[in-house]
């Protein structure tokens, strides 16, 4: 059906965030227990270590209509298998600065440490990467136009 | 060139004739001057009659001894100096049995683009004499013409600087000035545009791509038995081309697979059937590795961790990437 | 015969363009491949071997076939060339500029294609689609379609054109050409008999000289297969292939597709893709695949173009000498090199 009203809907952007069990799940939870707010086109997935986020995931999720990806784990250091998250923190680095070279708006993508204890963080975060992606728009660059069919 | 051919075939031909090698990997004749293949030589006849070394013997033979090295007997590699990086790599990561490989090293020069002389409008080339920055051209014709050799090398040759790397390897003629070249400045230009220049350049770029998989087929970097973009079991598995976030996933994937590992052999633009500036792509992770973890040259030793399976605590984070230049 | 002053070109373009749809060598990024006809693009006539060949036009690297729409327990079949609108054009369509050994490929695929059971993806493409060839006249070393008896020099079509520095000389050789001459009309002027005459005579004798003028393909026959088949030198031959599929994604002759599915947001696409017998996954069955190794996959595409294909299609060879795999294989491995090997005595 044609939409009938000519005002141009509010764009929603679509957020994937990988969280790492321990620490940023742990973290979102909390979130959720002491009523912090954070937007619910946040969509979380629970990955049992950050280092666990391979860079197809994320070029995947863009692929499926994301407008924003941000990984969050443990912060260096308090990483449950020990070392996990430093490994994180160089692949994305280089990943993001990479899309970034190839034109994908920096913006977009990022890194965040979150620990079970600071769900006060998480939601901050979260309000705040929502508000820079819907400022920044749709992803164009970087999705499969085949996947919006039917939109 | 012809001299150090010379050399290379008496070489090659002493190694089989006193058994210390079973066969020889090295470069045959085509039917013209411009198109030796890659080929193993078995035998002293195969070697007369078809060994050749000349200026477009420009593909990077380490990466055929994967599968070369594991028959029956020694091997024997002709390596230029950018391929013994591919090879140390190779090595490293247990591809390829050092001990399997008898190594000579050979004088490479830059090699020439054929492609390059032709669109210089010389076509069907018969010889090739090289003096200095000087290129003369003898086509079928009888015709000579003579080219600036910078503007006809391959372009992974274009800022090339390496020297030989294998250890306990023979070398023959291995003399080459010293050279002044940044291989950063392509990517610096990019870098310095805006993200909509850059989409822009990379669109253009990438919409050439057929998914031939040749820059892939000849990395040597790119070594795994099933590559994930071949498993139809791994749900990216596409072979479509026209939609852009195809060429995309393969070749941000393919780059960053091949981040910290990838020697800068140049391979992957030389195949390129549409040329497309592959290399732009794996330089800026090398470029990137340098800035944020210290230099690092990927294939210069056979021994040693990659920027990507090793860490330190102070290590760059992600969003600092993108606050100024990282030092 | 016609003719068109070549500063007039852009002209010709547009005016074709107001009614139908234009395929023609456009040069982007650096190289020249087949593409949509807008103003402001750069045509490149001149060039002689695109990357890819013209077979896109009718057979596209990938091409969605169907889709399939759920909703409950409902399934939606949607035929796509309902709306094509999108890539191909509605319009009819003139493919311009292709080149004797093109058009012969062309004639390869179309018996593939539109033999029994008829691809109709192809078919309707092929029957809106005008044809206007390019005769050549600066072959390179790489030629050799005289080995399978094309006239560089005055290809077919339903527009035969040549070109020389000042003008497009035009002829048209069908009904569907005359239709195209029609429209076109009021922009060429008569003449050009002799010039055409001349340039022909003069690559004629640049292809006499080729070095590939003379190729021998006289053991290419049904009755040898077996002993090409089991014929030692494939080992050799085959052993710098990297498996890419560059020599079959440049080929105006490779037809081979694969059938995949792709999900969406309200069901799926089916499409199909080039496929190309150097993969490791070409006709990839539960069991595994039947060609295990390089030289078998080598070995059948050589086999397919020199053997197979002839033998079911009365002598025609599926290669038309092209020689974009002699420019294009990363490693120098092409098809003269096999017909020399294993062609006939002439080739010593």
């Amino acid at each position: 059906m044609q939409d009938v009203s000519t005002e141009k809907k509010e764009f929603v952007p679509n957020i994937v965030a990988f969280c790492c069990n321990w620490c940023s799940y742990a973290g979102a939870d909390l979130a959720g227990s002491s009523r912090l707010t954070y937007p619910a086109n946040v969509k979380i997935i629970r990955v049992p270590c950050s280092c666990r986020v391979n860079p197809m995931f994320v070029l995947k999720a863009f692929q499926q209509g994301a407008d924003g990806v941000i990984l969050c784990g443990c912060h260096p250091g308090d990483c449950h298998y020990v070392t996990g998250n430093y490994y994180t923190r160089r692949r994305m680095a280089l990943l993001y600065s990479f899309l970034n070279y190839m034109g994908i708006e920096k913006e977009r993508t990022r890194v965040e440490w979150v620990s079970a204890a600071e769900g006060a963080k998480f939601a901050a975060v979260m309000n705040d990467f929502v508000k820079t992606v819907t400022e920044l728009g749709e992803n164009k660059r970087l999705t499969d136009l085949r996947v919006k069919e039917g939109e | 060139m012809k001299d150090v051919e010379l050399k290379m075939l008496e070489r090659a031909k002493a190694l089989l004739e006193s058994g210390e090698v079973a066969r020889v990997v090295g470069w045959k004749k085509g039917d013209f001057y411009f198109d030796p293949s890659p080929a193993v030589f078995e035998s002293v006849e195969e070697l007369e009659k078809d060994f050749v070394y000349n200026w477009f013997c420009g593909a990077n033979l380490s990466k055929y001894l994967i599968q070369i090295a594991k028959k029956e007997g020694k091997t024997a590699v002709f390596l230029k100096p950018c391929d013994t990086y591919s090879f140390n790599q190779l090595v490293k990561e247990h591809r390829i049995k050092r001990e399997n490989v008898y190594v000579i090293a050979v004088e490479c020069l830059a090699k020439l683009d054929v492609e390059k002389i032709k669109a210089q409008g010389v076509s069907s080339v018969v010889n090739v004499e090289v003096v200095e920055k000087k290129v003369s051209v003898t086509d079928l014709y009888g015709d000579v013409t003579v080219l600036n050799k910078p503007d006809v090398i391959l372009t992974k040759c274009d800022t090339c600087t390496k020297t030989h790397q294998v250890k306990d390897e023979e070398i023959i003629l291995h003399e080459r000035p010293e050279r002044d070249v940044d291989r950063f400045a392509e990517v610096a230009k990019l870098e310095g545009m805006t993200e909509d220049e850059r989409f822009a350049f990379w669109r253009e770029q990438l919409s050439k791509c057929i998914r031939c998989n040749a820059c892939r087929n000849v990395c040597p970097a790119c070594s795994c038995v099933k590559c994930v973009f071949d498993n139809p079991a791994s749900g990216i598995a596409a072979k479509a081309n026209d939609d852009k976030f195809e060429e995309q996933l393969f070749h941000v994937i393919r780059a960053f697979h091949v981040a910290g590992r990838c020697t800068d052999c140049g391979e992957c633009s030389r195949v390129c059937p549409q040329n497309i500036p592959l290399h732009l792509l794996n330089r800026k992770f090398i470029k990137d590795i340098d800035g944020f973890y210290g230099e690092y040259q990927a294939g210069e030793t056979s021994e040693g961790k990659t920027p990507l399976t090793s860490y330190t605590e102070g290590d760059i984070e992600a969003k600092d990437v993108f606050n100024g230049e990282a030092k | 015969m016609l003719k068109i002053a070549k500063e007039r070109l852009n002209e010709l373009y547009a005016k074709i363009n107001e009614t139908m749809g234009l395929f023609i060598p456009i040069k982007r990024a650096g190289e020249v491949n087949y593409a949509i006809w807008k103003d402001g693009k750069e045509v490149s006539l001149e060039t002689l071997k695109t990357v890819k060949s013209p077979k896109n036009m009718f057979f596209p690297q990938s091409e969605n076939l169907m889709k399939f729409k759920k909703d409950g327990n409902n399934l939606e079949v949607i035929d796509v060339r309902e709306k094509l609108g999108e890539k191909i054009d509605e319009r009819p369509f003139v493919l311009f500029g292709v080149k004797a050994c093109d058009y012969k490929g062309i004639e390869v695929l179309d018996k593939v294609f539109l033999a029994d059971p008829v691809d109709s993806y192809y078919q309707m493409r092929r029957e809106s689609t005008t044809i206007v060839t390019l005769a050549c006249s600066r072959p390179e070393e790489s030629c050799f379609c005289n080995a399978f008896g094309i006239d560089a020099t005055a290809p077919m079509g339903d527009v035969t054109t040549w070109l020389d520095s000042e003008y497009l000389y035009w002829q048209a050789n069908t009904e569907k050409g005359e239709k195209l001459t029609a429209i076109v009309k009021e922009l060429l002027v008569d003449g050009g008999e002799k010039e055409v005459a001349a340039q022909q005579e003069k690559t004629k004798e640049i292809m006499a000289k080729l070095p590939y003028a003379n190729l021998d393909l006289s053991r290419f026959t049904p009755e040898n297969l077996n002993e090409l088949f089991n014929a030692k030198e494939w080992e050799e031959m085959s052993e710098a292939c990297l498996g890419c599929g560059t020599c079959t994604f440049v080929c105006p002759t490779c037809q081979c597709f694969d059938i995949r599915d792709f999900k969406t947001n309200e069901g799926v696409i089916r499409f199909r893709c080039w496929d190309s017998c150097m993969y490791s996954d070409f006709t990839l069955m539960a069991h595994g695949n039947s060609r295990t190794t390089q030289m078998q996959r080598f070995r059948q595409r050589f086999m397919h173009k020199l053997v197979y294909y002839p033998s079911q299609n009365d002598g025609l060879y599926s290669c038309v000498g092209c020689g974009r795999c002699v420019n294009k294989c990363p490693q120098k491995l092409n098809i003269v090199k096999v017909i020399k090997t294993l062609g006939g005595k002439d080739n010593d």
